[in-house]
């Protein structure tokens, strides 16, 4: 460190006198600017009592904010005032020096850096093969508990719902839904008993008709669903095949489930086939059916429900 | 005092030899080299307000009765983390000016940062010496943007859990590997065994606002190594910076922007709404409102999202999302990729490998400036894409018309943009004396009843830009009187 300070020639510092023209403030009128500063820094202050007391007296949030910040912003006005018209203006000028080095010094390093490195790793190979593998073998087993801890393997979970056959439908205060419950052009977000509130199982129970037993059954125009459907009532998985979002806008004059999240439509008397959005497959179907007055699901969902995933067939 | 305090540490750092060269680094005066500053005291503002919401947010989903003050909510079963949100809100003193100035800060922030890349971008700044900053600019965007959304995802609120919902079907759209993704991530099957909350309070909290951090220091240290770029001008060269020197005038005024900056911070908290959490009530799986909008800075994800045809490809027993894994997926890494190499593919147009330290003028680059601003204009289009419902609404018409319009127009009106801002840079190119600061005239009228024009008097630091830069000065002569000639010594009377 004492051999580079003496060598450094050393610069006559730059003195300047306080009435050069850089030395100058920058408001051609400083006692107004000042005056301005000090108003602003007053207010400044008030406001940072003010913001004191409404703590203290109200706690009430808009006059909090507009307190404290009337505060810091006459402040903060204040000191910019300060520095930009009351400090000298320049302008001011600093030499920028190349920090790259010379030709040589970076022959040198580079030099250092393969020959020293050459010697000591070509003369023991063994040793720094060794340590490659230690590493690579430290590298992988490092992330089995970083990783592999985080969760269970996927597994069948994401091709399975809780709907069994005979599962009862539920809403989610458990409560049974009783084939009366719904008018024509209502909707009710249904489980399967036990699982009132789970997400993969939320599925969307719409009546579309006041049918009898004896009636022919709602037509869907989706084959081989014909005795899908129960007393004009339908159901489908209440998770979007976009994103997952809850289905859960129902346009009775259309008779169509929206989704709000990217406003994908599904034709619910066609199968809920998507006709709109970037959804790309149909809402799966529930199969449902009335026992002892109540419904109940005729089987469990026949495909994988929601979004797309590299597994699902 | 102040003599001691510099010899103490100058003998166990020797802080006399750079400070003295700290103090003077010069600053060069222009308006746009601000923008950065605003993220940065963001940034302050954000971790200032983090910790006082840390003291009262609890991280967990555990499910409990909610007894606070909020009438509507009384007795409800909600999540811890819902519920103390809603407390720090209501019941913590400030709590709600706070926390409504943190999430504002977190908009602001990225907003500075997305104005501020533009401004290095249609300037040249990001040219040799400077890509390394550039690309660390770039990852704290990209941080930036998934650490907003990790911390608007906490509250477990209705709007927020729809957007984890999103952002776990995202994941799950990665072939081969989603589903697996997904299940180590939030401990299962969506919604996970609870654990999601805490993790991305961990991530929000300490992760990645140390990465972050630590990215703004070498962001400034690299500022400070290779110095400011600065506009071509009167005594300005490649080999020099002029402006004003860090101490005093650059400390005074960017503390004052810093006191402005969080006062209008605390202004928006406190009287501009934002998140009322309270009104989306607990996130429940199954249920959702009407309006699910993301933070503005997730908007041109939540667009692409909208308008992407469902192309899902389904064979050989697998499927592949692409309508979620091409717009969520594909095309952010896509565009952090090429917003990462910009510098460099910039290089294989121009072929030139020189050092910069002079700006460009954004007219003197018309294609690049063509280019950008056609870039800005795409992802403008597509923020513009995540709200397709809410303008059929509007505009009264089909959701059918919007969303193919946009599906034109995303493309369609940056290659307008492109060609029209070209058209532009060139006309200005041609233009007189376009980009200098223009006299005011001052029209009189005689007694006599003539007319004459003068040039209106210089506006203050007009006459600084005439004087020719001197490098900063001591003060150890303090009186005119007392000043000696000699070298280095400038003396001008007035």
């Amino acid at each position: 460190m004492s051999d580079e300070s003496t060598v450094k020639p050393t610069a006559p510092l730059p003195v300047a006198a306080l009435d050069d023209p850089h030395q100058l403030p920058y408001a051609r009128h400083p006692g107004r600017a000042q005056a301005v500063a000090v108003v602003a820094m007053i207010i400044g202050i008030l406001g940072c009592i003010g913001f004191g007391i409404t703590y203290w007296v109200s706690d009430q949030t808009q006059w909090e904010a507009v307190t404290l910040g009337v505060g810091l912003l006459g402040l903060g006005f204040g000191v910019t005032a300060w520095g930009k018209y009351l400090m000298a203006q320049g302008p001011f000028v600093e030499e920028r020096h190349p920090f790259n080095s010379s030709d040589e010094e970076v022959k040198e390093i580079t030099a250092a850096i393969t020959q020293r490195g050459g010697i000591v790793v070509g003369r023991r190979k063994l040793l720094g093969g060794l340590f490659a593998i230690g590493s690579l073998a430290f590298g992988v087993v490092a992330a089995f508990p970083l990783i592999r801890s985080l969760g269970p393997k996927p597994g069948r979970m994401l091709f399975v719902t809780n709907w069994r056959r005979n599962s009862q439908l539920v809403t989610v205060d458990g409560r049974p839904v009783h084939k009366n419950d719904l008018e024509v052009g209502g909707v009710l977000t249904v489980f399967p008993r036990g699982f009132a509130g789970s997400s993969p199982d939320q599925t969307i129970l719409l009546r579309i008709e006041e049918l009898g037993p004896e009636d022919p059954p709602l037509s869907l125009a989706s084959p081989g669903r014909s005795d899908w459907t129960a007393l004009g009532y339908v159901a489908y998985s209440k998770m979007c095949t976009h994103l997952g979002c809850p289905v859960g806008l129902y346009q009775e004059q259309t008779v169509e489930l929206v989704c709000p999240c990217h406003q994908s439509i599904f034709n619910v008397l066609a199968g809920a086939v998507p006709e709109f959005g970037p959804a790309p497959r149909p809402l799966p179907q529930l199969p449902i059916k009335v026992q002892n007055g109540f419904l109940v699901a005729q089987d469990g969902y026949n495909q994988p429900i929601g979004p797309g995933f590299w597994e699902r067939p | 005092m102040i003599d001691e305090s510099v010899r103490w540490l100058d003998d166990r750092l020797g802080i006399a030899k750079g400070g003295r060269t700290l103090l003077d680094k010069i600053f060069p005066d222009h308006w746009s080299f601000m923008l950065g500053e605003i993220a940065l005291y963001s940034f302050v503002v954000l971790i200032a307000t983090g910790v006082f919401l840390s003291l009262y947010f609890v991280p967990s989903a555990h499910e409990v009765v909610y007894h606070g003050s909020y009438l509507p909510l009384r007795g409800q079963r909600v999540s811890e983390a819902y519920s103390s949100t809603v407390g720090l809100s209501f019941d913590v003193k400030s709590g709600l000016l706070i926390r409504q100035t943190h999430h504002w800060a977190a908009d602001v922030f990225l907003g500075s940062i997305a104005v501020h890349m533009a401004r290095i971008f249609f300037t040249g700044a990001f040219r040799k010496p400077r890509e390394l900053n550039w690309i660390v600019g770039v990852t704290m965007l990209m941080l930036g943007i998934v650490n907003g959304f990790l911390g608007y995802s906490l509250p477990d609120d209705l709007v927020s859990g729809t957007g984890i919902r999103i952002a776990y079907s995202i994941i799950e759209s990665v072939p081969l590997v989603g589903s697996y993704l997904g299940f180590f991530l939030f401990g299962g099957n969506y919604p996970g065994n609870g654990v999601i909350i805490p993790r991305f309070y961990i991530l929000h909290v300490l992760i990645l606002p140390v990465i972050i951090g630590g990215l703004i220091a070498v962001h400034l240290g690299l500022l400070v190594k290779q110095k400011h770029t600065q506009f071509p001008g009167k005594g300005k060269t490649e080999d020099n910076v002029v402006g004003t020197p860090m101490f005093p005038t650059f400390i005074a005024k960017t503390t004052g922007f810093m006191f402005m900056t969080s006062a209008v911070l605390l202004l928006l908290g406190g009287l501009a709404q934002i998140n009322p959490i309270w009104q989306f009530g607990q996130y429940e799986p199954y249920q959702i409102s009407y309006a699910v909008q993301p933070d503005w800075y997730m908007g041109w994800l939540d667009g692409a999202l909208r308008i992407m045809p469902s192309w899902e490809w389904v064979g050989w027993g697998h499927t592949l999302p692409l309508e979620v894994f091409l717009p969520a997926v594909v095309f952010p890494g896509l565009t952090f990729g090429f917003f990462w190499g910009w510098p460099h593919i910039e290089k294989r147009f121009t072929k030139d490998l020189a050092t910069h330290n002079l700006l460009d003028r954004p007219r003197d680059r018309p294609k690049r400036t063509a280019f950008g601003a056609a870039m800005l204009m795409f992802y403008f289009m597509l923020f513009a894409a995540s709200s397709t419902d809410v303008m059929a609404n509007f505009f009264d018409v089909s959701l059918n018309v919007v969303l193919w319009t946009f599906r034109v127009i995303v493309f369609v009106i940056p290659i307008i943009t492109y060609f029209v801002t070209y058209q532009i840079c060139n006309e200005m190119r041609a233009a007189e004396g376009i980009g200098k600061r223009k006299r005011a005239m001052v029209v009189s009228r005689s007694d006599t009843g003539a007319y004459s024009t003068v040039t209106a008097e210089p506006r203050p630091g007009d006459d600084a830009h005439e004087l020719d830069a001197i490098p900063v000065p001591t003060y150890i002569n303090l009186t005119p009187e007392e000043l000696e000639t000699g070298p280095g010594v400038r003396r001008v009377m007035r």
